[in-house]
């Protein structure tokens, strides 16, 4: 669903070369994308993984960057950097 | 469901930035460092090198037989990066750069990736009508031009060297470093005298 | 063993995404197909490895070029594309 070389559902659509300023969304998690990675905490293959992850209609729905901060919540989880009570407490607050 | 599914993406990477800064994993004072570093990073990286390569017969080898010490010969820090290639447009083959699996993209030395080359048309597209694609851009390529296209799948990150304009003989490599954007060096666009820099590329 | 530049290989055409879960790097659209190593560009850990956070040996990564008309019906003679795929993917023609 990610490997979308020549597929034909998307062969018909137009690319929109118009610029498109990053939000601070964005930015944020990118860079945190990459602190993650510089401290090996969790390798761009492993957020790869995380998007591949993603089931196909939410992929589709999510914009590039929501994809990036689901994957690292999934894999974070996963490998226990952080647990769902403390992710539960934060958003509670 | 995950619970991450079911956050909103705003809330939920604002609850994973307590989470981390409160581990000591992610301060915000690194997520804003980390920031103003990426930012730095912009097309003028690159286009300062295809510039230098077009005055210097030696730079150019360089740069097409190691991306990066390319790069760091004009003190663009490349330390810890995927290995830059790049790729001469010429000799009646034109390079394309996409990446089908992702967004793999040269950031070093052009900065984020822009929303086309990201985009599921632009991915899908590229391998199998690149010229199509290409219209999409309002660039026509010679009928006998070849079209190679590079799928960015793995460890490498790939700028394409364009092809120096007629018109610019004499020019100094500040002059035509601004001729050059961003989509040139991806081989969407072609370098062109008169298109002033930062317009849609 | 190292492919020499001009080799023809075959993109192996495996299928590993269909028995459960992987990250790979090789293109769904370059399986099975043949190509001609261009060069190798270096040694890099597997991601395959990387993914799912497993020891991950370094393993050759090639250059290879394909002609568009072997990959796609619509193909046109002479456009060419060129892939970063991992030796373990390549297996030699016959």
């Amino acid at each position: 669903m990610h490997d979308i070389g020549g597929v034909p559902r998307f062969l018909c659509e137009p690319v929109d070369v118009s610029p498109h300023a990053l939000t601070g969304f964005d930015k944020q998690a990118d860079a945190l994308r990459q602190i993650l990675g510089a401290k090996g905490i969790m390798s761009v293959d492993e957020l790869r993984r995380g998007i591949e992850a993603i089931p196909e209609a939410e992929y589709h729905r999510l914009g590039y960057y929501q994809r990036w901060v689901r994957a690292m919540a999934e894999t974070l989880l996963r490998k226990g950097v952080l647990s769902e009570a403390e992710l539960r407490a934060a958003l509670a607050t | 469901m995950s619970l991450a599914a079911d956050i909103d993406s705003p809330r939920l990477l604002a609850a994973l930035l307590d989470v981390l800064a409160a581990k000591g994993i992610a301060a915000p004072e690194e997520i804003a460092a980390r920031i103003e570093i990426t930012d730095r990073a912009s097309p003028a990286l690159g286009a300062a090198m295809v510039a230098r390569a077009w005055t210097d017969p030696a730079y150019r080898a360089l740069l097409l037989a190691d991306g990066s010490r390319a790069a760091e010969a004009l003190g663009i820090t490349m330390r810890g990066l995927p290995p830059l290639g790049v790729l001469a447009n010429g000799d009646g083959v034109h390079h394309l750069v996409v990446c089908t699996l992702c967004s793999c993209y040269p950031r070093a030395v052009l900065g984020y990736p822009p929303f086309w080359f990201k985009s599921a048309g632009y991915r899908a597209r590229a391998v199998r009508d690149p010229r199509g694609l290409l219209a999409d851009f309002g660039t026509v390529l010679a009928p006998t031009t070849r079209i190679r296209v590079v799928d960015s799948t793995a460890d490498y990150r790939w700028m394409v060297l364009p092809e120096r304009p007629a018109g610019t003989e004499g020019w100094d490599a500040a002059r035509l470093a601004a001729l050059v954007r961003e989509g040139d060096m991806i081989g969407v666009t072609l370098v062109q005298v008169g298109v002033p820099t930062g317009s849609p590329s | 063993m190292t492919l020499a530049p001009g080799c023809a290989v075959r993109v192996r055409d495996d299928w590993p995404e269909r028995r459960g879960p992987c990250h790979i790097r090789t293109p769904h659209y370059l399986r099975g197909h043949v190509g001609e190593v261009v060069r190798h560009l270096g040694d890099f850990a597997n991601p395959e490895d990387l993914a799912f956070g497993r020891p991950a040996p370094p393993r050759p990564l090639y250059h290879v070029r394909f002609q568009q008309t072997a990959l796609w019906p619509d193909g046109r003679a002479g456009d060419e594309l060129l892939v970063e795929i991992f030796a373990h993917w390549l297996e030699p023609t016959q």
